[in-house]
Parts: structure tokens; sequence; C-alpha cells
């Protein structure tokens, strides 16, 4: 088409496998005019990034790709290297997921841009100094002539992004390429850097590919909008099109796929099972050749909390504040200081011998569900482990026939129990992760994120599990998140954290309706509205 | 430990990176199922048989190990069966006192033309093909010791020792040395089969026992991190420092060798090869999170370590165990070429390769160690690099 910046026509890309190829790609095919926004929205799997990989033919070499990637009139998927080369980081320039992997360790800040700066433009140092330290004050880092000689591990998650941002624009693309480039960051960072992205794009005029699962942000950055799944675009069109008037069945589904639905009616009354008062976890920090003792990381720093039977209470907080280390400590996963009652009994002096009785009545699940299952046990026997531990008079028959039930409850086939976790989808594997608590019949379980590394859809679907499991068996939950959606979905009572310490707590609908604190505001503003909060307020 | 990278959390490229396991998964339907192997080892199978050179090379090492274990069926001065006065014997595995045949002696020696004799007048016996055991002495030599290959020489010249010359009932294939005889009289060829079986058998115990040990080592290392890990890293620094050969020379001139006393010894450094390997697998895997989910669940330590953690470290052991065999096999040639290894006159490479090395004039002695030796080794090498790329899993779409 002409007129468009870069139009893509009937891409097809397939990787070789032993059993034959597996086609990521089914001919798809979009433009992007100048200036605009195009955003490719998809759950895992649907082959977006690897679309977005293509453009700039950053693929492994066991991917065949065919079809027309056009940049300017020029065909990019049978240009020569060399002029392959000219177009990369020069007129298309790509930002990634992973801030923290995409930068050199071993480069400073000033290095890691002035690079792109003095091969693509043929700098010297002075100017490419200068010219970073404008595209750093550009893309809102503080200080940056500070800055300039920092390596990325001293710099925050955000900043990271920040820095791999200014190395994108150093050579005022035409066309930005950002593949999920938020994912990897706090909602309150995140909401930063995509008003950052969408004032350069203004300022500067240039088209970007946003590549993403996330349908608020789409609504927010996009002027089009493609919908892919299993490696073909279903629906296109303006974004508000989309929104408002979705035509196929998958778009549709992805749009009610927000986690919906409000926690069971809170009761006071309910005996409290989880008490903690004055909670600290302290990380010594040693150094020196004796390991002295200089200081400590106040990962909880007196934290009181209660949860009832049958109630859920959410954590939330940016990452760092401590709510994993809270969850754990509760559970005496890791040693803490103060108070931890369960059940009416102080249980923060016993042993880990002393513990194996009470474990099964406190279980945790965890975010990942790639890491949380052994991946070379049989899923049968990794939910049947507690069993086998805590009921060791169950006979074999009785201890499969109540795995069988528990994989059940929580919505897998159980005549699948034979197989081996890689051979789940992660939401079968976080219901298995959520089976292997449930068969324990606990009466407190802590949920660590269990629905973050998941796509939406599935979100939602394990969200309604968590609640139908807990209104059957009257569980308590320490229901800990980032994600705001997802707590208001689920949790009678909120605690936020912020650097360990509490920053407010109380009745979830009041919380959410009338925050009385300005980083609580700043978490749902970024939350629920991707709006910014004034500097200081949140980290950066 | 490598293929659980695959499936890290880090990596979001779901479709490509995700989609082997699917497309394995889903390839296990078509493919015809065969019990007890999952995808995974089914490739890691066609991997390792896809190095033909590693892949003939274990074939070739395990008809090699089974003849040799069942050399007294192919080297042996007694009778596989024998009947004797309607009475059917088997002194291949019984002792039967001369008595039996008249004589007056605890045991009966075959190949004595008296007892020969007595039997076949009375019934029959069966030798095996080669009529030597590895201690055998052949008296009837027609040069002094050691002899050439009996096929370097005319059936005159071979025979000439024995009471009839070629007419003599013992001038016959059983009695040829193919490799000719060593410094002592006794035939090669026996003595190569009883030494590479208790080499190879020698080499087996060192490796078993030793990856047993050293994988608890690491794993408790490995584990418990911090303290532990420490003091006993740098006790193994120092354990490895110590020159281990003069000290086994040492130790083998006290204590009189045998086949298990010299196993203890070698076993004293042979331990720390595995070590490092699973002590990185285990520092790395204690922090996954099922390791987290068991120690919610109550499971003990010694569990966690044997159910969750073992299995990563099992990849990275098993790549190795051929050539800590390699290894071990060579130390016991070594030993025993110097001396101080197995007790004197017990069948081994090490002896054949010494006796070699004192009997120039006799290159068969030397060229059959030599070459043997090399074979072996080899052999050993050869299947190790197959089963290291039967476990890499970067030569998956290669």
């Amino acid at each position: 088409m002409s007129g468009a910046l870069l139009s893509v026509e009937n891409l097809r890309i397939a990787f070789r496998q032993e059993q034959g190829e597996v086609e990521a790609v089914k001919g798809i095919s979009f433009d992007i005019p100048a200036g605009k926004t195009l955003a490719l929205v998809g759950e895992s799997g649907s082959g977006k990034s690897v679309t977005a990989l293509s453009i700039l033919r950053l693929l492994p070499p066991s991917a065949t790709v065919s079809g027309r990637i056009a940049y300017k009139g020029n065909d990019l998927a049978s240009a020569s290297d060399q002029a392959l080369r000219k177009v990369r980081g020069n007129d298309i320039s790509m930002i990634f997921q992973e801030p923290m992997s995409s930068l050199n360790p071993l480069h400073t800040v000033e290095r890691q841009i002035g690079e792109i700066l003095a091969v693509h433009r043929g700098m010297g140092k002075g100017a490419a100094r200068a010219k970073t330290l404008q595209l750093l004050a550009d893309v809102g880092i503080p200080d940056p002539a500070q800055r300039l000689s920092s390596f990325p591990h001293q710099l925050s998650g955000g900043q990271r992004q920040r820095v791999m941002i200014a190395m994108a624009l150093a050579n005022e693309p035409d066309l930005l390429i950002a593949d999920e480039p938020t994912t990897a960051l706090d909602v309150t960072v995140q909401a930063q850097i995509l008003t950052l992205l969408k004032s350069l794009q203004a300022r500067l005029g240039m088209a970007m590919l946003f590549i993403t699962h996330d349908l608020g942000i789409v609504r927010k950055m996009a002027d089009e909008t493609c919908v892919m799944t299993a490696g073909e675009i279903v629906e296109r069109g303006p974004t508000e099109q989309i929104f408002a008037a979705p035509q196929h069945d998958y778009t549709k589904h992805l749009l009610a796929a927000e986690p919906k639905g409000a926690p069971p009616i809170a009761n006071t009354d309910a005996q409290i099972l989880v008490e903690a008062n004055g909670l600290k976890v302290w990380f010594p920090i040693r150094r020196g050749l004796l390991r002295r003792t200089v200081g400590y990381v106040k990962a909880v720093d007196g934290i009181d909390i209660s949860v009832r039977a049958g109630q859920t209470l959410g954590v939330v907080g940016e990452s760092g504040s401590g709510k994993t280390t809270l969850g754990r400590a509760l559970l005496r996963l890791i040693s803490s200081e103060g108070r931890i009652a369960f059940g009416g009994a102080d249980i923060e002096q016993k042993s880990w011998r002393e513990m194996r009785p009470l474990r099964k009545d406190m279980q945790i699940v965890f975010q990942d569900p790639f890491g949380s299952l052994s991946p070379r046990m049989p899923v049968g026997d990794i939910v049947g482990e507690g069993l086998a531990l805590h009921f060791p008079s169950l006979s074999a028959a009785d201890r499969d026939r109540k795995v069988a039930r528990a994989l059940e409850e929580v919505g897998v086939d159980p005549e699948r129990r034979t197989g081996y976790p890689h051979e789940f989808s992660g939401g079968q594997r976080q219901r298995i992760a959520i089976a292997r608590a449930m068969v324990l019949e606990p009466k407190f379980v802590v949920l660590d994120e269990p629905t973050s590394a998941l796509d939406m859809s599935v979100q939602a679907q394990v969200v309604d599990l968590l609640r139908e499991l807990q209104r059957r068996h009257g569980l308590a939950y320490l229901f800990i998140s980032h994600d705001l959606k997802v707590v208001r979905a689920l949790a009678n009572d909120v605690l936020v954290m912020r650097e360990g310490k509490m920053v407010e707590a109380g009745p979830a609908t009041q919380i959410f309706a009338a925050p009385q604190t300005d980083y609580t505001r700043a978490l749902m503003g970024a939350a629920f509205d991707i709006t910014t909060a004034p500097a200081g307020v949140v980290s950066e | 430990m490598s293929f659980g990278a695959a499936f890290s959390p880090g990596l979001r490229f779901a479709g490509p990176v995700f989609a082997p396991a699917d497309a394995a998964a889903a390839g296990a339907a078509t493919q015809p199922w065969r019990p007890g192997l999952s995808a995974l080892n089914r490739r890691r199978l066609a991997n390792f048989r896809a190095n033909r050179r590693g892949y003939w090379s274990l074939w070739i090492f395990l008809v090699l190990f089974l003849l040799t274990l069942g050399s007294e069926l192919i080297a042996s001065d007694r009778p596989i069966v024998a009947v004797y006065k309607g009475e059917w014997l088997f002194p291949i595995v019984e002792n039967y006192p001369e008595s039996k045949f008249g004589g007056f002696l605890a045991t009966t020696n075959f190949r004595d033309p008296a007892n020969r004799d007595e039997i076949n007048a009375h019934g029959w016996m069966l030798f095996p093909p080669i009529r030597f055991s590895f201690d055998t002495v052949d008296n009837s030599l027609p040069t002094s010791a050691p002899t050439p290959p009996s096929w370097t020489q005319s059936v005159d010249v071979r025979c000439s020792a024995y009471p009839q010359q070629t007419a003599d009932a013992d001038c016959n294939w059983g009695n040829m040395h193919w490799l000719g005889t060593d410094d002592q009289g006794r035939d090669v060829v026996a003595r190569l089969l009883y030494g590479i079986r208790i080499s190879v058998l020698f080499g087996f115990a060192l490796t078993l026992i030793s990856s047993v040990v050293g994988v608890i080592a690491g794993a408790v290392q490995g584990y418990f991190g911090g303290w532990t890990d420490l003091v006993f890293q740098r006790l193994i620094e120092i354990w490895t420092a110590i020159p281990s050969l003069y000290l086994l020379l040492i130790i083998s001139s006290v204590i009189a060798p045998s086949f298990w006393t010299l196993l203890g010894i070698l076993l004293l450094f042979s331990w720390v090869a595995l070590v490092g390997l699973v002590r990185a697998e285990f520092l790395r895997g204690r922090n996954f999170e099922y390791v987290a989910a068991a120690r919610a669940l109550g499971v003990s330590n010694v569990t966690i370590m044997w159910r969750h953690l073992l299995p990563n470290a099992m990849v990275a052991t098993t790549t190795f165990l051929p050539f800590i065999l390699s290894g071990a096999i060579t130390t016991l040639t070594a030993l025993d070429f110097l001396g101080y290894g197995l007790p004197a006159g017990s069948p081994s490479l090490g002896e054949l390769l010494s006796q070699g090395k004192d009997n120039l004039q006799a290159p068969w002695l030397a060229a059959t160690g030599i070459v043997s030796v090399a074979f072996l080794l080899s052999l050993l090498v050869f299947i190790g690099e197959a089963t290291r790329d039967a476990f890499d899993p970067r030569k998956t779409f290669s």
C-alpha cells in the first residue's frame, strides 16, 4: 500500500523442529502510516513478538520467513545484511520487554548510548556526550550528567527502560517497535513510561508498532489495533471502534476477560486465623573481610496484620515493597522477628520440625507456574507429595483418588495426572499448583501473585477458581499482588505496603473508594487509568 | 539441567520457545509409544544415535565387556563340561579333587596328560577354545618364554616340545598361543581377556562408588550453602592439591594391595571429580520455586535433595561418567605398570605393558598392551562424547 511507512504483506513465519515445521505466524498483513501507532494485541503464543522480531530479521536461523516487509518501499525481507544494518537502529529501532538483559551490564550509560551515535552518525566524543545528555533529559532521567557514568545495575527498572528508550531514540527513528516495553515494570512505572512514549511520539512524529497483551495499554496508546491469535490477525480497526464494537468472538472474549466479581461479604465476627504483630524481616548487609554487619535491608519492617477465617487480605505495593517476604515470613519459611500466631497459638518460636504438622494447614501458591512445578515429576506425584507426608496412613489408591479429586476441582483433567508439567499450558500449571496446596485441605493459603504470569483471560478464570474454592472450603487467603484489578475482585481487606512498612490498611471497599494516602492514590491511578503521579510519590 | 533452561520463567517468546515441548507432546501421539521413555529421553536417545562413532563404540564396548565377563568360557585350563564314567562334571564351576580320577592332588590339573588320558578313556571332556587361563604356565613351549605367536611358527616348531611332537594329542588349536606368551610362559590372549575384565569391573566399581560419594558431598554443599559450603570447598581444595599418584604409591607400598584395598585407596582421591558439578547444580536448584513449594509442604531436606534436586544434577553427572570410567581404568593401569597395583600374578593391562617394556625383544607383548589400552580408552571417550551430545539441549535442532 502506498503512503504507509511500513507495510507487511502475507507474512509467514515457521520454526523448524525435528517433528517438522511449526507455523508461528500464518500470513498476516498490516500497514503502519507515518506518525501513527499500531498495536498488536494477543495472548502469549499468538505470534506477536515473533512478528516484531521478523521486521528487523532478528529471528534465530531455525525460522523461515516468507512474505513482504516493505519499509518506505524497500523489501526488508530480501535486503542484504549491509542494507539491513543501515535500517536497524537508524530508521527502525526497537525496545524490548526486559530492560536488565537488554543493556550491557559492563557498559556505562554514556557508552551504551554513545556507541549508537558513533556507529550510525559518526559523532565524536564531545558531540556524542552532549547528545546523550539531551536524550537522557528527554526521557526524563533526573540529573542526567550524574547518570552518565552509571552502570545498568545502579539504575532502577524504570530508569533502565528509560535508558533503553533513549538508545532507541538516539538516531531519531521513523519507526519504533516496542515489544511489551512495560510488562516487566511496576504499574506505577508502567504509567510513567507509557506517558513518556506518548509525549516523545508527539514531539518527534515517529510511528510506533506496539506489542502488548494488555488491553488497557492499547486503549491508551494505539490509533489502530490488530488483534492476533494463533498466528493470525482476527480483527483490525481503529482502536475506539474495536473497544466499542468488537466484531470477532476472540476480541469479545479478550475484552470480557477482565477479572470481575466481588469478594465474599466481609464478616468481622469471623475468628482470626493468622495474626502477626510487629513482624520484622531484616536482611543484614555484610561488608569487608570480617563480614561485619554494616546495615540492614528492612524487607518487612514492623507490620501488624490479621487474617480472618474465610476472608481474604490483599497485600498490594510496588515491587520491592516486601509483600512476598511478608507472605513467606508468615508461613515461617524465612526467619523473622515479632509475634506470629496461627489459630490462636504462637508459632514464631517453633523449630522447622515442630512446624511440620502445621504445614498442611498453611499453604502457598507461587507466581511463576513454570518454576513452581518440578519439571521431572509427573503432575500426580507433585500434587500427591504433601499427602504422602501429612497423611502417611493413606493407601496409595486413596491418595491417588484424592489427587484426582483435587485436580478435578481445579479444572484439570485427572486423566492427565501421569503427564509432566511441560505438557500443560501456563494456566493449567497454575491450577496444578493450586491443587497441590488445596489437596491438603489447608485453612490458610498465601497466594503470591498467582495470576501475574498468566494471560488476561486465564487470569480471570483463576480468580474465579480461587473465589469458588474459598467459598466451598471456607479458606483464608493472604493475596499478594501488584495488580489492583485482581485484588479488587478478591480481597475483603487491603494492606498497602511500601518499603517494608504499612502505608494504609482497611476494608477493601473503603480503600478503593477513598484512598487516604498519595501513594495509594498513585497506585490506583496507574492501575486503573494509567495516569502518572506527581514526582516523589512513587518510585521511578 | 540444561533442558530446564528452555522453560525458564524469563522467556516471553512463548510461541517458538515452548513449541518444542508442545510439538514433542503432539509427536508422542503419532510415534510408536515406548514405555518408560519420555519425549525428552527419546530425543536424547536419537541424539546419541546420531553420533555414529559413539553409538558404535557403545556396541563394541558392550560386546567386548560381555565377552570378557565370560572369559572362563573362552580361555581356561579346565574343561567346560566333562563326562567321566557316566557322570556329568562341570569343572569350570566346581573343583574336583584329583582322587576322583585316580590321582592324589587336591585339585585336578586337566592339562596333565595322565588325567587327560584317564578321562578320555572313560568318557570325554570339552575344553574352551583356548586351553589356558590367565595364570596357566605352558610347560611345553618350543623356545624359552616369551614365545612369539604360534601362527608365526610352523607346526613342527610349535609342537616340538611335546613328547610325540606333531603326533601328540596336545598339538591342537586349543593349545596355540594366538598372541604369544609372556616372559613366564602364560598365554597373552587369556591374560588380556581377564585383564580387560578386571580393569573394566574395577573402573565400574570405582566410578559407581566415587559418584555416589561425590554426589552426596556436592549435594550437601550446594543445598546447605553458607559455611558448610565454604569449609568443605576449602578442604576439597587442600585435598586435591595433594599429588595423588605419589601418595598412592606410598600407601600401596605399605598396605598389601588387593582389588578392594586398591579400590579404597583410589577412592580417596577420585570422589572429588563430581563434587563441583553437583554442587553448582544444587546451588542453582535450591532457589527454584518448586523447592520453596516443597519446603512449604513440610518436606524434609533429604527428600527435597533426593526428589527435587538430584534429577537436575543427574544430567551433568551422567555426562561425566564415561570420562570418570576411562580415568579410573587409566589410573589402575598406571599403578599396575609401576608395580604398585593389583597383587603379583593378577592379569592386568598395566602388567602387560610393563612386560612389553621389559621384553623389547618380544614386540607382541608391547603391541598387544598398547593397542588394547588405546582401543579401550578410545571407545570410552567416544561413548562419553556421544553421551555429552545426547544431553546437550542446543544440539536439538541442528
